[in-house]
């Protein structure tokens, strides 16, 4: 193939280069920047009627099979944090945004860039991690890539994996088929993941007993989907936390939708260490927490089913609802006065304050 | 522990908002001196529950806010110069100076750090001695006393590769320039209950009888700035002129006798220009001489700027409660918290920026 076969002439970037010359943490921090990022670039660039899903995973049909696929990258500072490492987040993670398509997580792939120098001890350790995780979560990792680059061009080491599930042909889990009405039900507290690694970081002088909510969701959907509740979509809570997965939510859908502030559960542990930093719970990262956006006359049972899980059950909650129509989408947050005031996405990442 | 409930109880918020509503009978205009009470009362929809006749005016309290210009534009200057370490707080990062702003030089490569304290900037250059560590010492009265121990530590320890660019501000000359000003309304303040930590409330009570106006030291909780407003209000409706402490479980009349020490030994009051603003007479901080070689902008030689700030942005009306964010044609257009194109869209302390976030598109 010569150059001359390559068309390019009507390609132009159609992300307004006068905003940013350059990329910055906020394009990565799961906020406003990072979505307008994927949309003005990647979504644009790549359009098809599979990504417009913006699901967690792209869910299509080969034959009469309905698959999930997805893929995220693990890039988390410190490699070895409490209740957890990189290894076990990259199984854990990847098998969760499958389960979140109503999936049964099969295979996954493996690939690790490393720095050079980085220790082989810890490669140890993170490979059983993952050995184990997979175990938990009753997936294989089925192929794999190693690439190691110099010294100084990458943190130690970053880790992607690829996975894929098959979907029961009568399950409907997307953003699509949320209906009005609909109740969204919480699986537990918020806020742990991102905290303990906050704390866990070693500029910032806090102790604290936090560990990391990473954990597989795929049993706890199976056990939703095997009691017949009626999903209609399922979101687990990453970067940006709670207040990102609902504004998704809602701006897919362009609905309204409506929380309750006091049924979100937060630990008293988490509580502290956000208002020493001043930041908001509902913006932190989580590894193990999900909505689900369950059927009405359903969401009593869902909550029993969730509260039986062993140690977040207890906080499991019923969080909000599902409006009428909205333009563009809104998510609204009923406070302790009473009143009711728009949670937003954040921006980019929650700088800690002056004061 | 149970950290902050008691202050979030919404029974007691009830019951505070009934008493508020028993003693109002005229219009008043309070002021909220600090942005994190706006970011409070916004939050907590705290304006929209209570009586029509209490208009709230949000002050220049946000130190993010009205950092001018010029010191953002020498912070990049300085960030950018090779073998810096530049420190800072986080929420200085995104503020836009003229061109650019920190985390873009983080981005371009600059070495760009956030730190929780002004310590471990001074750390930072221990560990660095061949670096220059230059730390962005903002804020008011409250962050002034931390600030002041790093240079004093700097200094104690020998550690000659740190500097600190100051931009410290004073509210009580801000209350003064509102006061004077011939369109604003204020009838009642609600001073920062942070900044009173340090400085205790004697000096607001020349304040008080002077201009003739209530002042009640507030904490930043929702009932914390319900009851304030509840006192500033009877004090209002009983024609009473003085100053009041709701947040007695923080501030005392004369503030915390070791940090004013400290800041005394490190700082003394300048004139200061304040974003949106203008010069200020004796409103902020600048280094005493005896630490002048941990003056940054000497260090680097960065003195005379001047920059104009953009006409269309009203935030300067805003600072002083002379317009609300929603008056501004630039507010969620032109200018948002993605791409702040004035000062108080900059920190979520902001009152542009807390209303963008809390009621950016009108609540059906």
């Amino acid at each position: 193939m010569n150059d001359d076969d390559v068309n390019i002439g009507n390609f132009s970037c159609p992300l307004p280069m006068g905003e940013y010359d350059f990329i910055t943490m906020a394009h990565g921090g799961g906020g406003k920047i990072m979505n307008n990022l994927i949309d003005k670039m990647f979504m644009k660039t790549f359009s098809n009627n599979i990504i417009q899903q913006k699901h967690d995973g792209a869910i299509f049909e080969i034959g009469k099979q309905k698959f999930a696929f997805t893929t995220d990258s693990y890039v988390v500072n410190p490699i070895f944090f409490p209740g957890g490492d990189i290894g076990e987040l990259a199984v854990y993670g990847t098998v969760n945004d499958l389960s979140m398509c109503g999936a049964i997580p099969l295979f996954l792939s493996l690939a690790i860039i490393m720095e050079e120098g980085f220790p082989v001890k810890d490669l140890e350790k993170i490979v059983n991690s993952i050995r184990k995780a997979t175990d938990t979560a009753n997936v294989k990792i089925i192929t794999g890539d190693t690439k190691v680059v110099e010294k100084g061009k990458g943190d130690g080491i970053f880790i992607n994996t690829s996975g894929i599930g098959i979907i029961n042909e009568k399950i409907r889990i997307f953003p699509q088929n949320i209906k009005k009405g609909d109740l969204i039900l919480l699986n537990g507290d918020i806020g742990r993941h991102g905290t303990a690694i906050m704390t866990s970081r070693e500029n910032l002088d806090i102790e604290s007993n936090i560990k990391s909510d990473c954990a597989p969701l795929n049993g706890i959907v199976k056990r939703l989907i095997d009691e017949d509740i009626e999903i209609h979509c399922l979101r687990d809570l990453t970067r940006g936390g709670l207040g990102s997965a609902l504004n998704e939510i809602a701006t897919q859908t362009e609905l309204e939708i409506e929380i309750d502030g006091k049924e979100i559960n937060v630990i008293e542990e988490v509580k502290g260490i956000c208002e020493i930093l001043g930041i908001d719970p509902i913006h932190i990262a989580n590894e193990g927490r999900f909505i689900a956006f369950v059927a009405k006359d359903d969401a009593e049972k869902a909550l029993k089913i969730l509260r039986k899980e062993k140690v977040t059950g207890k906080y499991a909650s019923i969080i909000g609802i599902v409006k009428d129509r909205y333009e563009k989408g809104i998510v609204t947050l009923k406070s302790i006065t009473g009143a009711k005031r728009i949670l937003d996405m954040l921006s980019g990442e929650q700088l800690p304050r002056i004061c | 522990m149970k950290l902050l409930d008691e202050y979030r109880d919404p029974e007691k918020v009830v019951e505070y908002l009934d008493a508020i509503k028993k003693i109002v009978n005229r219009r008043h205009n309070i002021m909220e001196i600090c942005g994190g009470q706006t970011h409070t009362i916004v939050k907590y929809g705290i304006d929209e529950i209570i009586p029509d006749k209490i208009n709230l005016i949000h002050g220049p309290g946000c130190p993010v806010c009205v950092t001018p210009l010029e010191k953002i534009d020498k912070a990049i200057e300085i960030a950018s110069t090779q073998n810096v370490i530049f420190c800072s707080f986080g929420d200085m990062l995104r503020v836009p100076g003229s061109k650019s702003d920190l985390l873009r030089e983080k981005a371009k490569g600059n070495d760009v750090r956030i730190v929780y304290s002004p310590m471990d900037a001074v750390r930072i250059a221990k560990e660095n001695p061949k670096k220059e560590i230059v730390f962005f010492a903002v804020g008011f009265e409250t962050t002034a006393p931390p600030n002041a121990m790093a240079v004093y530590t700097a200094n104690n320890k020998n550690i000659n590769n740190f500097s600190v660019l100051v931009s410290h501000v004073l509210v009580p000359p801000a209350i003064k320039v509102i006061l004077d000003s011939k369109e604003a309304q204020v009838n009642g303040f609600l001073a920062a209950g942070h900044v009173c930590t340090v400085m205790g409330y004697k000096e607001y009570e020349n304040i008080s009888e002077e201009y003739k106006v209530p002042i009640v030291v507030t904490g930043f909780e929702p009932m914390d700035i319900l009851q304030g407003l509840f006192m500033c209000i009877k004090l209002l409706e009983n024609g009473e002129n003085k100053v009041e402490n709701q947040y007695s479980r923080a501030v005392t009349r004369e503030g915390n006798s070791k940090a004013k020490e400290i800041i005394n030994e490190i700082f003394s009051v300048c004139d200061r220009k304040w974003r949106g603003i203008g010069e200020i007479k004796q409103s902020g901080y600048k280094l005493n001489s005896k630490y002048e070689k941990y003056d940054a902008e000497i260090k680097f030689g960065v003195i005379d700027y001047s920059v104009e700030e953009p006409s269309e942005c009203i935030c300067g009306l805003i600072l002083q409660g002379l317009k609300k964010p929603s008056d501004c044609s630039l507010f969620g257009t032109k200018c948002t918290p993605e791409h702040p194109y004035g000062a108080t869209m900059v920190s979520t302390e902001g009152a542009c920026s807390a209303y963008y976030l809390y009621k950016e598109k009108k609540l059906k």
